[in-house]
């Protein structure tokens, strides 16, 4: 072997060292991950993932994180394509500092957003549902979703507007048949991030809910339960929160290089 | 079909962009919008084609007023210098665009898209995505969507300008033949004064956000009204002297010749002459002739003609020749002017005269 390929295989395995443990750790018993070191599993089960997919407790958490998340992507695209459309389009009086404005958004830590957040979901009925994750969610993606679909509608010349206007093409469905196609790895991107962050972020998902759309990541980090530690069932429930986003990752990789290209993601 | 601005001005802010103009431009010859670049082509190309107000002025298509009629119910079509397609549309779904917002029937938008894509030799192209087609064709996709929806007007907006040159010379030659006959409006607009004499038609001088001149193309250029249309309808740029007229005789500087016809006929006093640079050669011609001896500042060869620049007083002449001249930069050459090829512009510089051998 070369040794300029050491370098990459390297940085590759200490890169995914952790995700195989979290793997190992999965197929192990929580006894044998308590005993002692093991680089693989001595006493390969599979116990771990039949206990997620047969407790309520557990799916369910998966569950409600899908539909929070989901639910969170479609409302920050719905507001954000107009928004974007309305940034890359026309200039208006202050757009320019609005635009930075909502970049701003992001820089406050989340945990500043969620007593006010617990307090007025808690007055107006929210509390515990799906649609207050998804909107609080909307607090930092729908900034994210606007800058980045503003930068894929800008590369996208104004002719092209004006020709669809002129062929006979109404707004709204210029907007839907022909825009929206046109920077659909935009859109993707876009979609990817606020899937990524709904579904990671665990803090205003965590304060926000109680039974009823208890998040899979609060259901993950309570360590002990009635029979103990249960590690290898925590890392299976660690492995199960990993997959959907190596999923939707896989879709979207080369739409992902194109937004970097535009220097917006 | 006709097209007529009535008093149209355009400002934005307290800026001018078009001052009051009026044009009516009728059907089935190609109507030349022809200016250097920003002088307010496409300014007028948007108020024609509703994509933006006037505010002043009416804009009329046969009469009836559409001033207030958006882009979408003017039935116009419009093709920008930018190759504008939908991109993830097939080349075949694009030119029947026009045709399904209209709702019209699946066999009749199958002929016409098929139609209009032989005429623009796009035939084997159909089932393409414009992005993998060449610039040329990404063109053509745009102007068979011009043509397929039989617009009242047609729209280009320096089509050409972004192809290279061996293709915008052979679209060039098919335009006229592929937009003729159609019973629309053609506005070309061009800042290419070889382009507007090929494409013939008539020309619109645009200057400074007004019309300088409208007229049969090959009329304007012959006698352009004043100096700014003879300005613009040069390439290179028209040779431009202070001249003085006593009696029968013309002084530039040190030079004089007789004056002859209509020149002859000219009140004495000064008047700025124009002669375009062809009619400056560096060899001599059948007399009348006036030798120029000056220093050549720079050339340019291109192979089939061959431009020198001399200073001619500072004033920045400029003598275009066919073939190659064998040039020297720095050196003294001889230039012949053809004093009866001289346009005579009086002091508000409005054409006063034409030699006799103008053209």
């Amino acid at each position: 072997m070369r040794p300029r390929s050491l370098v990459p295989i390297i940085y590759i395995v200490f890169l995914m060292l952790p995700i195989y443990w979290l793997v190992a750790m999965s197929f192990k018993t929580t006894n044998e991950i308590l005993g002692g070191f093991s680089l693989f599993p001595q006493d390969f089960t599979l116990e771990n993932y039949r206990a997620i997919f047969t407790d309520p407790t557990w799916y369910w958490g998966y569950i409600n994180s899908i539909i929070y998340v989901t639910l969170n992507t479609v409302i920050s695209l719905a507001a954000a394509l107009p928004a974007a459309y309305a940034f890359s389009r026309y200039s208006f009086i202050g757009d320019k500092h609005l635009f930075f404005w909502l970049l701003t958004n992001r820089m406050a830590p989340a945990a500043v957003f969620a007593l006010p957040f617990f307090q007025l979901y808690s007055s107006v009925g929210l509390f515990d549902t799906h649609l207050a994750v998804a909107l609080a969610h909307c607090l930092f993606n729908i900034p994210l979703a606007v800058w980045i679909l503003e930068g894929f509608m800008s590369s996208v010349p104004k002719e092209l507007d004006e020709t669809a206007y002129v062929d006979g093409y109404s707004f709204p469905r210029f907007f839907v048949t022909i825009f929206i196609p046109a920077i659909k790895a935009g859109v993707g991107v876009a979609a990817f991030f606020c899937f990524m962050f709904s579904w990671v972020e665990l803090l205003l998902a965590k304060t926000l809910t109680a039974v009823e759309a208890k998040p899979i990541a609060a259901t993950m980090t309570r360590t002990a339960s009635s029979a103990g530690y249960e590690l290898g069932l925590l890392a299976a429930a660690g492995v199960l929160t990993i997959i959907p986003g190596a999923i939707v990752i896989y879709f979207v990789r080369n739409y992902i290089a194109k937004g970097f290209a535009l220097g917006r993601v | 079909m006709t097209l007529e601005l009535e008093g149209i001005t355009k400002k934005i802010g307290a800026q001018t962009h078009i001052h009051e103009t009026n044009l009516k431009l009728e059907r089935d010859a190609f109507n030349i919008l022809l200016g250097a670049t920003n002088a307010g082509k496409s300014t007028l190309i948007r108020l024609m084609a509703g994509l933006d107000r006037p505010t002043k002025g009416e804009v009329f298509f046969d009469g009836e007023r559409v001033t207030e009629l958006s882009p979408q119910k003017r039935n116009i079509a419009l093709v920008h210098q930018f190759f504008i397609n939908y991109p993830h549309l097939t080349v075949y779904e694009n030119i029947a665009s026009p045709l399904r917002v209209r709702k019209m029937s699946r066999t009749e938008i199958d002929q016409r898209v098929r139609d209009s894509a032989d005429l623009l030799q796009l035939g084997p192209m159909l089932d393409r995505r414009p992005q993998e087609l060449s610039g040329g064709q990404q063109q053509r996709t745009a102007l068979a969507r011009a043509i397929v929806k039989e617009s009242r007007a047609i729209f280009l907006d320096e089509p050409l300008a972004n192809l290279d040159y061996k293709l915008r010379e052979e679209l060039r030659e098919q335009l006229p033949e592929i937009l003729s006959q159609r019973g629309t409006v053609v506005v070309y607009a061009t800042s290419d004064p070889t382009e507007a004499l090929l494409i013939g038609g008539n020309t619109a001088l645009v200057h400074e956000g007004s019309v300088a001149q409208f007229g049969r193309t090959a009329d304007i250029y012959r006698s352009p009204a004043n100096l700014s249309s003879a300005r613009v309808f040069s390439d290179p740029p028209i040779n431009l002297a202070k001249i003085h007229k006593t009696g029968s005789k013309i002084v530039l500087d040190q030079h004089d010749w007789q004056a002859s016809g209509d020149v002859l006929a000219l009140a004495d006093g000064q008047y700025t002459i124009g002669i375009r640079p062809h009619h400056v050669v560096p060899t001599a011609p059948s007399p009348p002739f006036v030798r120029i001896r000056d220093r050549v500042d720079i050339t340019e060869l291109s192979g089939t003609s061959s431009v020198a620049h001399f200073s001619m007083g500072k004033r920045n002449w400029v003598s275009l020749a066919a073939g190659t001249h064998p040039y020297r930069v720095g050196d003294m050459h001889d230039f012949y002017l053809l004093p009866e090829k001289c346009l005579y512009f009086d002091s508000a510089g409005i054409l006063a005269a034409v030699g006799t051998d103008h053209g």
